[in-house]
């Protein structure tokens, strides 16, 4: 039963990434997109009053938001197209499946798109961050989940609306906050060579955050799709 | 009586209510002594997000009976309290800068608590929004029990990460783990102003919901 349910997900997920693969356009959009926002980011400030390291979590964050903001239309926009979405609900898998499908694409596009955003900030900014790279990964990966997961959620509803585009973010950005001041905090203090100690409320409610919103979305999905 | 009239005869004690809170707070609750008189907008603050919160409850209470119950009367009410909770968010945003500006010196601060509870109005935009967005009545109301629930849910968050971040706002002094540390005479006062607009959000969402139920049957 799990087997079959976590099998399905992988298949679903795998598709959309071969897709993805295939095609390139998505992907490549948001690199370079992301690269564009953090060259806009370094010329938005004045360098002479404002230290690097001070802006570093914002700029890396900000970064981070829009580009996950901007990939999450893609997964159900896709399957518009020649009713592909009516085929999928017709295939004998669960919707939990087919949302853990959705939400694993989502997370492992937005994963290339951070691990890239990482290494163009280090170059870009020349910020310490190998020092601290395991705990940032961690940060990242615990502030990135439970977001993704509402916007999967989200972005399953929205492309059946009108001005898709722009009720996304409208919707989801009060559910990017809390994890986004967490990541910040953290990333902060991290920079700042400050202990792990002190940042371990932020993971606590960044993994609380993360167990409450993938389950909540899990079960709600059923009713963006059914009917 | 039709549900339209309760609904505003309700509203009318309610607000006659209000003023009579106010008497009490203006001239039976005592000064506070750091903040002189601008603490008294507390007893209208407070209370507003208290009902602000309260509607955003509900509209997630009723959204969970939508799903399960497929009842359209659910999403009425559940659209009449996102309509309702606005206003009330909106009376706690503005009252909130105006007793800023003589405290803190300054009307606005991005502290957590702000922030969020700003937020807490964004979800209720985005609620309506989402629904003026659907053209589909069934669609619609599943759609909005989905974000209506999720935007239950990010209260608690809201309210933990008040503990966790440097905060400026004061911090809660009457629904904490130990003992309200409230004077009396202005923890009644307070409590009684909750209850006035508790009783406010009763009355105006039950005239929402009627003009609910005439635009479904039109």
């Amino acid at each position: 039963m799990v087997v079959d349910l976590l099998r399905h997900a992988w298949l679903v997920a795998r598709k959309d990434l071969y897709l993805e693969f295939r095609s390139r356009t998505a992907i490549t959009s948001a690199l370079v997109f992301t690269a564009l926002v953090l060259v806009v980011f370094e010329h938005g400030r004045d360098p002479t009053a404002v230290a690097t390291i001070d802006l570093a979590p914002s700029i890396l964050w900000v970064t981070f938001s829009f580009a996950g903001m901007l990939t999450l239309n893609r997964a159900f926009n896709a399957e518009l197209e020649n009713q592909a979405l009516d085929g999928l609900l017709l295939a004998p898998i669960s919707r939990t499946s087919l949302f853990w499908g959705k939400l694993v694409a989502n997370l492992a596009f937005v994963a290339v798109v951070q691990i890239a955003g990482l290494l163009l900030f280090t170059l870009f900014f020349n910020v310490p961050v190998w020092r601290v790279w395991a705990p940032l990964v961690a940060v990242m990966i615990l502030a990135t989940v439970g977001f993704i997961a509402v916007g999967t959620l989200f972005s399953a509803m929205v492309v059946r609306t009108r001005f898709a585009e722009l009720m996304l973010p409208v919707l989801l950005l009060p559910f990017l906050l809390p994890p986004l001041i967490a990541a910040v905090e953290v990333t902060a203090k991290l920079l700042g060579g400050r202990p792990l100690s002190e940042v371990a409320g932020w993971f606590r409610l960044l993994a609380a955050f993360d167990v409450t919103f993938v389950t909540l979305a899990t079960l709600l999905f059923p009713a963006t799709v059914t009917e | 009586m039709t549900l339209v009239r309760s609904g505003r005869w309700i509203t009318g004690i309610a607000l006659l209510l209000v003023a009579g809170v106010y008497v009490r707070a203006l001239v039976y609750t005592p000064v506070e002594i750091h903040q002189g008189l601008a603490q008294k907008i507390y007893y209208v603050h407070v209370p507003s997000a208290w009902s602000a919160m309260l509607a955003m409850g509900m509209v997630g209470l009723a959204s969970i009976l939508f799903l399960f119950l497929k009842d359209p009367r659910y999403d009425r009410f559940a659209s009449a309290s996102a309509e309702v909770g606005t206003a009330f968010s909106l009376v706690m945003l503005t009252t909130g800068p105006l007793w800023a500006r003589p405290i803190w010196n300054t009307w606005w601060t991005w502290d957590a608590r702000l922030t969020l509870t700003l937020m807490l109005f964004f979800l209720f935009v985005g609620y309506q929004v989402l629904r003026g967005a659907v053209t589909d009545p069934g669609l619609r109301a599943r759609y909005a029990a989905v974000v209506g629930i999720c935007g239950m849910v990010l209260l608690p968050f809201i309210h933990l990460s008040v503990y966790l971040f440097r905060t400026l706002h004061p911090m809660p002094i009457v629904l904490k783990p130990s003992k309200p540390s409230l004077p009396g005479s202005m923890l009644v006062t307070l409590l009684l102003s909750v209850g006035v607009f508790t009783l406010l959000y009763v009355g105006f969402v039950m005239q929402r919901y009627a003009i609910g139920e005439r635009s479904d049957d039109a």
